[in-house]
Parts: C-alpha cells; sequence; structure tokens
C-alpha cells in the first residue's frame, strides 16, 4: 500500500543531538520494528513521521511526496502512543470512531467500521465505558483500534505493550502480526523488549545512540550482529564477551580461552593476530560432569532454574564469568551442583568483534 | 488506642466549629440585623429575641426609605442589576480573551510570552487607587465615564489575569499526546482546541470564571471613582444607606444579604466544578 522513506532526518533538541542522519525505507505493508535502548529518539523518529516534530535535516516521504511540513491531520498516518493518550471525556466508542468522524464518514459506516474493529480487538462489550473505567489492556486495544480503523497507509505504534500486565502482552505479541498483516498498513512499531522485536518485525532497525546501527531481519541481526553492542542488546542472558587473540596453527584460526585453543571458521585466517573480542551465546555452550578434551574446565557458581531453561554462571580458569543457557531436559541433576565442571562450545556460532571499535568481523573471505 | 483516636476526633470536631464560627457568625448576626428595626439592632445588649419585620426588604424593592427627615429615593434594584451584568459581561468578556490566551501561553513557546503572562499578572499587583486617578482623566478624555463599556473594560484588570494564570495551568495539565492523537486522527487544530482542550479543562475553566464573578461583583473602588449612581453596583450602592438622618443598619444588612446571594447560589452550583477541577490531575491516561 505504501512505501516509507526516511531520507537522512536528523533531529536535535537543545538537551543535545537524538537523532542524526537516519535514512530508513520500508517496504509495502511491511512491519519493520524500531529497537534500541532508551534515549536513542525511537519515540521521536514516531513523532517526526506523524507531525507531532519536524526534522531539522532530511526529508520523510511517503509513496514519493514529503511529508515535510505537512500537518498531522493531512498525512494519513495512524498512531498509538505509549501512554494510550485516549479522550478522556469520551466513551470508547468514540475514541476509536474519531478518526473515521475526521473523514465525514456517513453514521452507519461509521457505526459498522467501529464495531467490526471492536469485535477484531474484543472490547465490543465496553464500547460505552469512559476510558477511566477500561483496564490497562482494554485502554491499550481501543487505542490500538483507534489507530487502525481508518486503514491508516502508515501504522505507528509506539511501544503499545509498555503500560499492560505481562500475560497480555505475551497475548498481543502472538495476535499482533495477524492483526497487522490483515490491515496490510506499512507499520512501525517501538519497543525496548528485544524477544517483541524479533516476534513483530519483518525487520528491525537497531537504534544506538544518535543513529541508526543496522537495519536486518530478526535472524540477521540475532547471528550477524553488526557491533558488539547490538549483539549486547539482543539474547537474555547476555551475550558472553571475551577478549582474546586471534591464532593460527596447523588445524586452522584458533581463540584462546583460559586453558584451551577453541578452533574458528577458517574464514577468520586473514585476521591472524587481531586482538579481537569473541562472543558466544548462553546456549551455544553445554556444561557436563564429565572431562571431555574439547571441553573447557569451569567452576559452576550459580545455577538458575527458570522452568522452561536453566542459566548458569560459572567461572573460566582465569577466573572470567560466563554465562551458560540450557533447555531444562537436558541438564542432568549433577550439572545443578556448584563446583567443578566442563563447559562445550559450539563453536560455529561463535561472533568476533574488534576489540576496540567493537565492529564485528566477517568471517566470509573478503 | 481507640481514646487515641477519640480524642483526636474532639479536638478536630471543635477546631472545626470554631473556625466555622468565626467566619459564619457575621453573616448569620447580618441575617438576622436585616429583619430588625434601626431600633431593634441598637438595643444595648443586643437580643437574639425579636419580633421580625421585612420593611428593610420593602425598602428596598420598593425603592423608598422614609426617614425621619422625610422620603429617601433609593435606587438599589437598579444597584443590583448593575452589579449582575457587570460582573456577567466582564466574565464572559476575559473568557472569551482569555481562555484562547491561557491556551497559547501553555502550548506554545514565543518570544516575548513569559514576558507577556507576566505583565498580565502585574496588573494584579498595583494597588487600584495608584491608577485610579490618571484612569479617570483617560476614562473623561475618551467619554468612558460613566458608562457600563467603560467599567467592563477596567474590571478586565480583576477577571482577565486571574482567569489567564488559573486556566492556563489546567491546560498545561492535559498531555498534549492527547491533542496530538486527535489531530493524527485527521482533525483540524480548530477541532483540537474546542473538543478536547476546553472539554478537558472546563472544570479549570468554570472553577477561574466562578473566581473572577465573585471578585468583579465584590469590587467597589472602580465604580465608586468611574460611575455614577445610576451605573454603581451594590458594593458603592449599600452607601447610600448612610444618609443624614443617621445610619440605616437594617437596610444595609438587607442590601448585603441580597448582595450575597447571587454569588453564594452561584458558588454552591459550581461547587462540584470546583472540585473537580481540583482534582483534574487524576485525568491522564
Amino acid at each position: 500500500m505504501a512505501t516509507l522513506e526516511l531520507d537522512g532526518v536528523s533531529k536535535s533538541f537543545k538537551t543535545g543531538d537524538v537523532l542524526s542522519d537516519v535514512s530508513l525505507t520500508t517496504g509495502d505493508g511491511e512491519t519493520v520494528v524500531i529497537f534500541g535502548p532508551s534515549g536513542t529518539g525511537k519515540t521521536v523518529l514516531l513523532r517526526l513521521i506523524a507531525g507531532i516534530e519536524e526534522p531539522d535535516k532530511g526529508d520523510i516521504r511517503l509513496d514519493g511526496k514529503s511529508l515535510v511540513g505537512m500537518a498531522s491531520d493531512a498525512r494519513g498516518v495512524g498512531m498509538a502512543f505509549q501512554n494510550f493518550a485516549l479522550y478522556p471525556h469520551m466513551p470508547a466508542y468514540d475514541n476509536i470512531s474519531s478518526p473515521l468522524a475526521a473523514r465525514g464518514m456517513s453514521k452507519e459506516r461509521l457505526d459498522e467500521k467501529v464495531h467490526s474493529i471492536a469485535k477484531l480487538l474484543k472490547i465490543d462489550h465496553v464500547l460505552t465505558h469512559m476510558p477511566k473505567a477500561l483496564s490497562n489492556g482494554q485502554k491499550q486495544r481501543t487505542a490500538l483500534a483507534r489507530a487502525l480503523v481508518a486503514g491508516p497507509q502508515v501504522l505507528l505504534l509506539d511501544d503499545p505493550l509498555r503500560n499492560v500486565d505481562a500475560k497480555l502482552r505475551y497475548e498481543m505479541r502472538l495476535e499482533l502480526p495477524r492483526l497487522l498483516s490483515e490491515f496490510k498498513s506499512t507499520t512501525l512499531y517501538v519497543t525496548q523488549d528485544y524477544k517483541e522485536a524479533m516476534a513483530l518485525g519483518n525487520r528491525i532497525a537497531v537504534l544506538a545512540a544518535g543513529g541508526l546501527a543496522q537495519i536486518a531481519t530478526p535472524e540477521d541481526i540475532y547471528l550477524r550482529p553488526a557491533n558488539v553492542e547490538i549483539a549486547k542488546l539482543f539474547g537474555e542472558p547476555t551475550i558472553n564477551l571475551l577478549s582474546t587473540t586471534i591464532e593460527t596453527n596447523s588445524k586452522g584460526p584458533t581463540v584462546r580461552l583460559a586453558d584451551l585453543k577453541i578452533p574458528l571458521d577458517a574464514h577468520y585466517e586473514r585476521f591472524q593476530g587481531r586482538k579481537v573480542r569473541i562472543g558466544i551465546r548462553p546456549e551455544d555452550i553445554a556444561i557436563t560432569r564429565e572431562a571431555r578434551e574439547d571441553a573447557l574446565k569451569i567452576e559452576v557458581v550459580a545455577v538458575t532454574p527458570l522452568n522452561e531453561r536453566v542459566v548458569t554462571l560459572f567461572k573460566l580458569a582465569d577466573g572470567t564469568e560466563c554465562f551458560a543457557s540450557a533447555p531444562d531436559i537436558q541438564s542432568s541433576t549433577t550439572t545443578r551442583r556448584h563446583g567443578a565442571a566442563y563447559a562445550t562450545i559450539k563453536t560455529d556460532g561463535i561472533l568476533a568483534f574488534d576489540h576496540n571499535q567493537g565492529q564485528r568481523i566477517e568471517a566470509t573471505a573478503e | 488506642m481507640s481514646s487515641m483516636s477519640l480524642l483526636e476526633t474532639v479536638i478536630r470536631r471543635t477546631l472545626i466549629a470554631l473556625v466555622l464560627l468565626f467566619f459564619l457568625f457575621p453573616i448569620f448576626w447580618i441575617v438576622l440585623m436585616s429583619f430588625q428595626t434601626n431600633e431593634q439592632i441598637l438595643r444595648i445588649p443586643p437580643s437574639l429575641f425579636f419580633k421580625p419585620t421585612i420593611s428593610n426588604y420593602t425598602a428596598l424593592v420598593s425603592g423608598e426609605l422614609v426617614t425621619a427627615v422625610g422620603t429617601l429615593k433609593l435606587t438599589f434594584t437598579q444597584n443590583l442589576w448593575n452589579s449582575a451584568f457587570l460582573s456577567v459581561a466582564s466574565v464572559f468578556l476575559a473568557l472569551v480573551l482569555g481562555v484562547p490566551a491561557a491556551y497559547a501561553f501553555a502550548r506554545f513557546k514565543f518570544r516575548l510570552g513569559e514576558d507577556i503572562a507576566f505583565t498580565l499578572l502585574s496588573f494584579r499587583f498595583a494597588p487600584p487607587l495608584l491608577v485610579l486617578l490618571p484612569l479617570s482623566l483617560y476614562f473623561t478624555d475618551l467619554g468612558l465615564n460613566d458608562t457600563y463599556i467603560g467599567l467592563i473594560w477596567i474590571y478586565q484588570l480583576i477577571a482577565l489575569p486571574l482567569i489567564l494564570w488559573i486556566v492556563r495551568g489546567y491546560f498545561e495539565d492535559i498531555s498534549p499526546d492527547i491533542e496530538h492523537a486527535y489531530r493524527i486522527d485527521g482533525h483540524s487544530w480548530a477541532g483540537s482546541f474546542f473538543k478536547i482542550a476546553i472539554p478537558l479543562a472546563l472544570p479549570g475553566i468554570a472553577a477561574a470564571g466562578l473566581l473572577a464573578f465573585i471578585f468583579c461583583w465584590n469590587n467597589f473602588v472602580f465604580a465608586l471613582i468611574l460611575a455614577s449612581a445610576d451605573k454603581q453596583p451594590v458594593t458603592v450602592g449599600a452607601l447610600a444607606f448612610v444618609t443624614a438622618a443617621g445610619i440605616s443598619y437594617g437596610q444595609i444588612a438587607a442590601a448585603i444579604v441580597l448582595s450575597i446571594l447571587p454569588t453564594l447560589l452561584l458558588a454552591l452550583y459550581a461547587q462540584r466544578y470546583l472540585v473537580e477541577g481540583l482534582s483534574l490531575g487524576a485525568v491522564k491516561g
């Protein structure tokens, strides 16, 4: 339906730069999740597109037509705010019908549309309630219904699940993709929760201090993060980062971790002698009690069973602390004991980052 | 434990009773006075028991005051009408001017904005007597002396800053995102002002309007200097009872009772808006 283009958009406030030179093009009907820690300008980006703020530099185009300088009411976007921003003096029905009323829709059509979206979002029984009388989940759905009801070309969702309880958030995370595909709107979705980002985005745009750090599919972001910071943002527990140097022996490139040399992909050979930080995902580490030749000697410090999986905090021989995460079924009762154990690392998931700059070192030939 | 809270209750109730007595006794006494003749009022010691008369009220309404020296013409009903007209018109004008201004001060940052807002507030600092002399000279030149328009204009000194500053606070309390959401829905700027900002600030606007009304109603000195008998409000009109033949306390009391009645009724009616207005903070989300 619509292609949204951000072209070198910059915005600064008196307190300092918020966004600098952000460029991003969304596909037709695509959902792009804007992800990043707080203070990186995710919300500002949405507000620029909605026309609440104007960019200092750059252009925002919808299907090739510039939106800059256009009033909010002429942009044809729908937006759900993080704090819902429902009209407190109107019942849910009037809140939802507001975008339709603004378009001068006939009463019958309007009524039909409001009821159909309310049904879809399971709030048809509270349409007469004032926002004050709605639960947080219902408020959030009302806000969502209001954003969606007119079928906007661009849908802006500002962390809509932030203020709802965990159960509802989980439900909505499952429900939203279906809903969004039904409306075919091009969607920008802001969140601080990496799981939400992975679950909802066709692509994820990671904002770091100042600008866009990486934009890629969820799989790409997780498996091939552009730098250390992004690697740290995705995954729980966070990725293990260990300083070391790439060495080469007869079998190919390796890195030394404590008392063991771990083999790397052959492509890393050209980085021989480079000081790097090695990133190992906790789920790529398996802990056993039996000594194995290719296993690191470790000491288990703490074990946290989380029902569906077990997170283990352990120390390498040189004292570095690391996390391992395993599905509960695999971890036999013995590995729950503290004390000496062994860790095997799945080597094909290893990431290498430049030690100083932090950008990822590509394991492909040139 | 319970005896402690009983003691607290007793102390609290006693203090409340004392405060109420302090504020309400004068009003109670004036109401009593308004049903007494001058002789009964001036009797020593004063007594709570007397034969009530409505002669004070009939004098006010009929416009004739019979004194020992002769019959005096009274303009009290005209004064009452003047008060009502001046106060209502002034508050109306102040709302029309002040509410959009308050919105502008709350929502937009513009050059000299704070200075202008403060200047408007500073009108409330100046003692009226200080500005009255030059003002009456100007009014003579402009032909505004003894006109309703002139008085309503001058009453803006009282009403406008009050409304501007109170309503501004209420607008500032409304999350701008609610208005942004309305604009994004496709409504015009005017739509978001009249359908969102005004209704949400309504308790504050009502409270400010009521307060401004009371201040206008109670004003004395502007009308005393700038208007003559047929344009003067009740506050000035009550002076007519201080006559050569003596002070007619009974009529003054009756006049006071009649003049506080409209504001009292208005305040009682508007009370729920005032309370709602004070709890506006709960409007979020």
